[in-house]
């Protein structure tokens, strides 16, 4: 008798499972724990309040990225407050023997661009980092959420959480993307079609025809933004896609074979129960760009801006806030709109095929005067390897300012920030108000090849017609 | 380790902010999260709702003087949204703040608020805006969160709540920061470790 089918979920939670507590929640395992500098210090002194050693050092893996300048490479940092807090992540590695991939080991990055990198995520696996992108992960298989500060402390103190489990939909993206649209595209529009909160209490489970052709830098890509959608992880079963870029990573499995075995055997069942199901047509989706403030608040490029009005009522008064916040025209196309800033970085989009597809288009052109283009690249490595591709020349002659990897202006926690009113094409993942460093500042996010295009117009752009793909090819 | 207070309740005045997907950046923005303590980020909650740019007092709710010393916050949609940043709920708390009512709350968020012992109860919005006409009517008026009725009472009216049951019963068992159940359980922990082949 075979056991009833199974959604990688459930698999992932039940291998993981340590049992019950009191308040009925489970104590969950976290097999990966990754740190960085903001969220990490105060678990720290909490544990040393608490005089409680840390249980699984060789468990948890540190960077910094959050606060790292990308255009200073000596320390002390100018901002001493950053300066402090790299400082104290330091000491707390050291004391505690965690794995520091810092500033000077030519690993550093952001934290959810290094784990993949390394071989530190892996399917089948629960990952929690104390930063709501840790969904990330799921693009390799792994059970991988955001946890807040008490919840370091409690993955420091005893590698485990208290988690309430969570319901499952799948979202099935199937049919053929065309040419210009992309993974950035395709989960805008998940989160356009099914609220920004419409994924609280659920593990999104992505899949379908999209979802096998993408590469694994795709899949992030997507399951990056799940958060933005309101769900804590999102994931996409392992295949030979998987195996294949993990493959050879410095943490890969020493027993490789049997490895890709039991990664194999970790995906969803056929036939396994959902909590629910979505289908969504790759043909319905176009490059997509934010009107507001919150990700949700998208149109594709060749639409309007949406007038309240024609708005169901529920989401009229934060769409009046969100249009007097950019100053945008209700009922007035988006494309046209001028930009000051254009920022290409992320833990969303500042992969090697990321550069690499903005640069390709890139070349030869020049950013728009008076805009103010930086390109962020996520982690050390990916930035030499674009170097040694000759990327960052492409970007150089363009205009664009070639950075030092870190989070940078998506939510300007270093000196990368927006100044005023401003008005930012971003490859980021939140146009939350006040985000990129100014109360007042304005961010559109888009896709890193729709970054570049309105980085050379000066305005927000389609793509497709200024660089002649597809169909939008200028007759 | 330290013994925690149960919380049957939480009593206090409350100011309206209502507002639908407010995100922890506009709780705290991330530029005063640049600390490696919590212990000063009360004075930042909300700070560009509640500041200018020069740093005097915009118009605004929370400055309203009829609603000062206010304890709880009324909230919208999807309140927490974002970040997982703990700092959020810690300056709330450093603020004042002591609960929250909201239509509905991001996860992380609400679960960093409840390891803090400050209780969130969701609450269908007609009674929610019901409730927030009433505030508005009289700042002054009392409401209490009772977490183990999953109510709250303002004056002579009762308003049903909306609370998991793993967060009420550690609110009211004086477990609602699970780091000490968590470490009772050390065998068990070390025997999932063993049977993981990645650990």
């Amino acid at each position: 008798m075979s056991e009833r089918p199974k959604s990688l979920f459930e698999k992932v939670w039940e291998a993981h499972e340590v049992g019950k507590l009191s308040d009925g929640r489970s104590q969950l395992f976290i097999g990966t724990h990754l740190i960085h500098e903001v969220t990490s210090p105060q678990a720290f002194g909490m544990l040393r309040d608490l005089g409680l050693p840390v249980r699984f050092p060789q468990r948890t893996f540190a960077t910094v990225d959050h606060i790292v300048p990308t255009d200073e490479g000596e320390e002390p940092y100018s901002d001493r407050l950053a300066d402090a807090m790299i400082k104290e992540l330091r000491k707390n590695c050291e004391e505690n023997g965690i794995e520091f991939f810092d500033v000077h080991s030519g690993k550093q990055g952001i934290v959810h661009i290094i784990g993949p990198e390394q071989g530190i995520t892996q399917p089948g696996t629960t990952i929690a980092c104390g930063d709501s992108h840790t969904s990330t992960h799921g693009a390799f298989g792994a059970i991988a959420f955001g946890i807040g500060t008490s919840q370091v402390r409690d993955v420091l103190a005893t590698q485990t959480i208290a988690m309430n489990k969570l319901k499952v939909r799948r979202i099935n993206v199937d049919g053929e993307l065309a040419e210009g649209v992309y993974a950035k595209d395709v989960i805008l529009h998940i989160i356009r079609t099914l609220g920004v909160n419409g994924g609280i209490g659920y593990a999104y489970e992505y899949g379908g025809e999209v979802f096998d052709r993408f590469s694994q830098e795709e899949r992030m890509t997507v399951c990056n933004m799940s958060i933005e959608g309101g769900a804590r992880c999102g994931y996409v079963n392992p295949d030979e896609t998987t195996f294949e870029y993990l493959k050879g990573r410095p943490y890969a499995p020493k027993d490789w074979e049997a490895a890709v075995e039991r990664w194999r055997a970790v995906a969803s069942d056929p036939g396994c129960h959902y909590d629910d199901v979505v289908h969504i047509r790759a043909e319905d989706i176009a490059p997509t760009v934010t009107w507001g403030i919150n990700p949700g608040q998208a149109i594709f490029i060749d639409q309007d801006v949406p007038r309240p009005e024609d708005l169901p009522e529920k989401d009229r008064a934060t769409a009046e806030e969100a249009l007097a916040h950019m100053g945008l025209e209700p009922g007035e196309p988006i494309r046209g709109t001028k930009i000051d800033v254009a920022f290409l970085g992320s833990c969303t989009n500042s992969r090697l095929s990321d550069l690499q597809e903005a640069a390709k288009y890139l070349k030869g052109r020049k950013v728009a005067p008076g805009v103010h283009a930086i390109c962020v690249p996520g982690s050390q490595i990916t930035a030499r390897i674009a170097e040694q591709q000759g990327i960052d020349q492409i970007f150089r002659d363009a205009g664009f300012e070639w950075r030092g990897a870190g989070c940078s202006m998506c939510l300007a926690m270093n000196p990368d920030k927006l100044q005023g009113r401003q008005l930012c094409a971003s490859s980021s993942n939140r146009n939350f108000k006040g985000r990129q460093g100014s109360a007042t500042g304005r961010t559109v996010l888009m896709s890193p090849l729709m970054v570049v295009a309105a980085a050379v117009t000066g305005e927000i752009t389609d793509a497709r017609e200024l660089f002649e793909i597809g169909d939008e090819k200028v007759a | 380790m330290p013994a925690l207070e149960p919380i049957p309740f939480v009593r206090g005045t409350a100011v309206p902010y209502m507002g639908d997907d407010v995100d922890t950046d506009r709780i705290i923005p991330a530029r005063y999260m640049k600390c490696v303590t919590f212990d000063d980020l009360g004075e930042f909650a909300f700070y560009d709702e509640r500041k200018n740019e020069d740093g005097s007092d915009r118009e605004h709710v929370l400055n309203d003087p009829r609603y000062a010393g206010a304890t709880l916050l009324l909230a919208g949609a999807n309140f927490g949204c974002g970040s997982s940043r703990e700092h959020a709920p810690q300056s709330l708390y450093r603020f004042g703040y002591r609960g929250v009512i909201a239509e509905s709350f991001a996860e992380i968020f609400f679960g960093n608020s409840i390891t803090l012992g400050m209780p969130c109860f969701a609450m269908d919005r007609p009674p929610l805006e019901e409730l927030a006409a009433l505030v508005r009517e009289n700042p002054a008026l009392e409401l209490e969160l009772d977490v183990d009725r999953v109510e709250v009472r303002a004056g002579d009216r009762v308003f049903p709540a909306h609370l998991p049951d793993s967060a009420r019963t550690s609110l009211l068992e004086g477990r609602w920061d699970p780091i000490a159940e968590l470490l009772e359980h050390n065998a068990e922990v070390d025997a999932v470790a063993d049977r993981l082949t990645y650990v």
